[in-house]
């Protein structure tokens, strides 16, 4: 018997307290883990979550770190709202990192203030040519978007890889796989000397807000809003539900597209065979912790940030595998989707005489009792 | 099954007993005190207007809402209902206002699931035929739900039911998707069912059927018990009086000259695209400015189709096929066809004519997102507001505010909301489809003269309705869609109820052949 019963109207305090039981949940599993590996749990989330923070170059990276994030979970978010499964933000980000390091090589003595602006607009271009082969094929043959999104990833990989093994080696770089480093005007600058936080990060606050007004004020955002709530209302008030995805699409590969350049752009400072550890597929979790919300999208991405570094940490003084990273950020996610339940249901009170009808109640008895 | 024991003892016995019972939600009072015999056989009607606490309490005899205080008395022995299943286990079956079908799967597939003990599908197909045949409700058990009409999925949802031979029926408004003739059919088998000694809850807002079918009537008004009245000793007029507190407005239709053609349907022949659609057949239609045309039929002949074409929602490849405004609109989308003109009220509420998940305001925005709703493409919040609450007080929506969500409303409240947002927003053509489902008759008044209104402005309206008595009210001329075929529009004047109802049956042979504006019909 289930000991859930539907609510009456979805909870909106429990869709805003899911990601905090999520958060609280994780940490117990983690701690559990902790056990397991031999740390003590106080100590090892002191190294996990405090450490990181404590030094001024800490903080730098937790915000380095959470900018590709913010910029593809904004972008991730307004296609989730649209009912868009855009799966293949890590692929999106990959042709950016690509296209602004063709740039960035095309011009290796440069020093024009045209570079860069250049180079976020080839990666912008990159990501959101790369996200419309899913949108195509979505509008044009009903394509499943998760499918087709989430195997470009692994070409857009491929062909990173090919570039720095072949045609964009560094001829000097004895032989590693990467290209020439790139020259300073075709790096974003620091916010601050000495932390490695760099101008990408306002970039993405300017995201959160304009994807916050677009979703909040905007008809468009209205829009895309309702195709993914209700496709057959979207459709009765004449919303093009094609317009919808190519703009869920276009606008998620943008950001993400420009995420890539702020990694090559920025700590990276060159092409390598990998740009990114993975973070467009955690932007996915950092959508859905955020709730879909710009202002939340930004807090999650903070969150997703220190687990990263707390991972690193964590590698480093306690001698803990890496996979740790990915185990928080698992745990996470899927203690929020399981919290995500009492959103529509919410616990059966237990009742102490399973009644259902005087004459009834032997034979009701052993399944009502069941509950 | 219970059945009552000894037979001249248990007569006196009802089978269903309310005392004092009472439900509070945050916002209202759904009922108050309420007292309610049904006995064994009788056929009893429960009369109220939207929001008059009907549903409330129906969901309480069937477990799905428990109550603050009173008693449930069952053949005379208190009990206590605590889930759907525990109602069907004393006898209880249900049909639903909203139904809870799975459209992906076929007819027998629902009925297994819904069925306490999930029978094999197989199996069930020939109980389905049997039933549905005995009680004149006609569905093929293999016939998958998404591809069906409201209607016809009612009938899976009535037949459901009677596959549980319950001991109490009830049903909230079966009769609305039903032809005269099919009505009359299921008022027999009621009856039989009846006779069987089965009692019938029966809610409707229809009162010359309540009046033919019924043995006593309650009345509920604001959450309690107006009256209890024997039907047959009533007149329409003195039911609603009890009903609505006042006596019944009702709408005239002044004869007055029609325009020039706003909405033109010419030789339109579509093979439908879902695999048990109805194909439309060389339908030609024309509605003038200051006129209502009225399409009369049973759901599932080609209406959703058609309405499809018109809204846009199904852009057709020949542009001639549709005119609006004398624009060749058959390609044209929703967006495109509403800057012209034209508004559009859908069959379905929730999730097409309504977002569920969203509030009224919100709802509002849905359709009405020009100007002044909307200003350089971004929303003006104070503006969506102001119309969400026009709509609310101009059609008596009954809601906390244009905050509450679309999907807390009750399907009559939701309906007077999406036909309120229409009419409101300056229709030069207004198609408007089932226009008063579900709706009571004090609001289905309102809405009646709400179109004849807008007639009289110039607007072209399009009715399509299972409502006979509907159609003839309002419309000034009247087809008839069966099969896919829609009959010469006639003179409502011209034709009667009888007629009408044997043209639905797809016999157009006494159609008038001549122009009906001017000729008078065969």
């Amino acid at each position: 018997m289930s000991i859930l019963e539907p609510r009456a109207e979805p909870s909106r305090r429990m869709v805003l307290a899911a990601p905090l039981i999520a958060a609280v949940a994780m940490l117990l599993t983690g701690s559990l883990v902790f056990l397991a590996l031999g740390q003590a749990p106080l100590h090892a989330f002191a190294v996990f979550f405090l450490e990181p923070l404590s030094t001024a170059y800490g903080v730098g990276e937790l915000f380095l770190k959470a900018t590709p994030l913010i910029l593809c979970g904004v972008g991730l978010a307004l296609a989730f709202r649209a009912n868009v499964q855009n799966i293949g933000a890590d692929g999106q980000l990959t042709m950016g990192a690509i296209a602004a390091g063709c740039v960035a090589l095309a011009f290796p003595r440069e020093h024009a203030f045209w570079l860069l602006p250049l180079m976020l607009l080839a990666g912008a271009l990159a990501g959101m040519a790369w996200a419309a082969i899913p949108a195509f094929l979505r509008t044009r043959f009903h394509t499943n978007e998760i499918l087709v999104s989430l195997m470009l990833v692994y070409v857009a990989y491929l062909l990173l890889s090919y570039l720095v093994h072949g045609p964009l080696r560094d001829p000097e770089g004895f032989n590693f796989p990467q290209s020439q480093m790139f020259a300073p005007a075709a790096l974003l600058p620091l916010l601050v000397d000495g932390l490695r936080v760099n101008l990408a990060f306002p970039l993405s606050l300017v995201a959160v807000i304009a994807s916050w007004f677009f979703c909040q004020r905007s008809l468009a955002g209205f829009r895309m809003q309702v195709s993914g709530m209700a496709p057959a209302a979207a459709t009765y008030a004449g919303f093009s539900e094609k317009g919808n995805v190519w703009l869920a699409f276009l606008a998620s590969g943008a950001l993400a597209g420009i995420a890539g350049v702020g990694e090559v752009a920025g700590p990276i400072g060159q092409l390598q065979p990998t740009v990114s550890p993975g973070y467009g597929f955690a932007a996915i979790i950092v959508a859905y912790v955020g709730r879909l919300h710009p202002l939340g999208v930004l807090l999650a991405s903070l969150l997703m940030s220190l687990l990263y570094l707390g991972g690193e940490t964590a590698q480093i003084n306690l001698q803990l595998p890496s996979a740790i990273t990915g185990l928080f950020q698992g745990l996470l996610l899927f203690y929020l989707l399981a919290a995500d339940v009492f959103i529509r249901y919410r616990l059966k009170p237990r009742r102490a005489v399973p009644v259902t009808a005087t004459e009834n109640a032997q034979a009701a008895a052993p399944q009502g009792s069941g509950a | 099954m219970t059945e009552p024991a000894g037979s001249d003892a248990a007569r006196a016995i009802a089978r269903l007993e309310l005392t004092g019972i009472s439900k509070s939600y945050p916002s209202v009072v759904a009922n108050s005190g309420i007292s309610l015999r049904v006995m064994p056989g009788e056929i009893h009607a429960m009369l109220g207007e939207n929001g008059a606490g009907k549903s409330t309490l129906m969901k309480i005899i069937y477990g799905v809402v428990r109550p603050d205080a009173g008693a449930i008395q069952w053949n005379g022995r208190e009990v206590e209902i605590t889930s759907p299943s525990a109602a069907r286990r004393l006898g209880i079956g249900m049909v639903f206002q909203h139904f809870s079908l799975f459209e992906t799967l076929t007819v027998a597939q629902n009925i297994a699931l819904a069925l306490d003990d999930s029978p094999d599908p197989g199996s069930l197909a020939p109980r389905i035929r049997e039933v549905s045949g005995q009680y004149g409700l006609p569905i093929d058990p293999d016939r998958l739900v998404h591809s069906m009409s409201v209607g016809e999925r009612q009938r899976v949802e009535i037949v459901r039911c009677l596959l549980q031979e319950p001991r109490l029926l009830i049903m909230d408004e079966p009769s609305s998707v039903l032809t005269p003739q099919a009505v009359e059919k299921l008022f027999e088998s009621l009856r039989r069912l009846a006779a069987q000694g089965c009692s019938i809850l029966y809610i409707s807002h229809k009162l010359d059927e309540i009046q033919a079918l019924c043995d006593r009537a309650t009345v509920l008004r604001a959450g309690r018990v107006a009256g209890t009245a024997n039907p047959r000793e009533e007149t329409a007029r003195t039911l609603a009086r009890m009903m609505i507190g006042r006596d019944l407005p009702t709408c005239r239709l002044t004869p007055r000259e029609a325009g020039e053609i706003r909405l033109a349907v010419r030789d339109l022949s579509l093979p439908s695209s879902e695999p048990f659609g109805t194909d439309l057949k060389n339908v030609h239609l024309s509605v003038r400015a200051g006129e209502i045309v009225g399409i009369a039929g049973i759901s599932g002949n080609g209406q959703a189709e058609l309405l499809r074409v018109l809204s846009g929602e199904d852009p057709l490849a020949d542009a001639g096929a549709v005119q609006l405004l004398g624009r060749a609109a058959g390609r044209m989308g929703p967006a495109q066809r509403r800057a012209l003109g034209m508004r559009f009220v859908p069959e379905d509420r929730l999730g097409r004519g309504a977002v569920p998940e969203m509030s009224l305001a919100a709802n509002a925005l849905l359709t009405g997102y020009g100007e002044p709703l909307t200003h350089r493409g971004l929303i003006q919040f104070a503006q969506v507001r102001d119309f969400a609450r026009r709509i609310i007080e101009r059609f008596g929506v009954k809601a906390a505010g244009e905050q509450s969500l679309a999907g807390s409303l009750s399907g009559g409240n939701l309906q007077k909301f999406i036909v309120g947002r229409e009419t409101l927003l300056q229709p030069k053509v207004l198609v408007v489809a089932q226009p008063t489902w579900g709706v009571d008759v004090g609001a289905a008044a309102l809405i009646h003269q709400a179109l004849v209104d807008l007639r009289d402005e110039g607007v072209a309206v399009l009715v399509v309705s299972e409502e006979l008595e509907e159609l003839f009210l309002i419309c000034d001329r009247l087809a008839v869609l069966a099969g896919g075929r829609l009959s010469r529009a006639v003179r409502t004047s011209d034709t009667a109820v009888d007629e009408v109802g044997i043209w639905m049956s797809g016999n157009f042979a006494t159609v008038p052949e001549a122009d009906p504006v001017h000729a008078q019909g065969a």
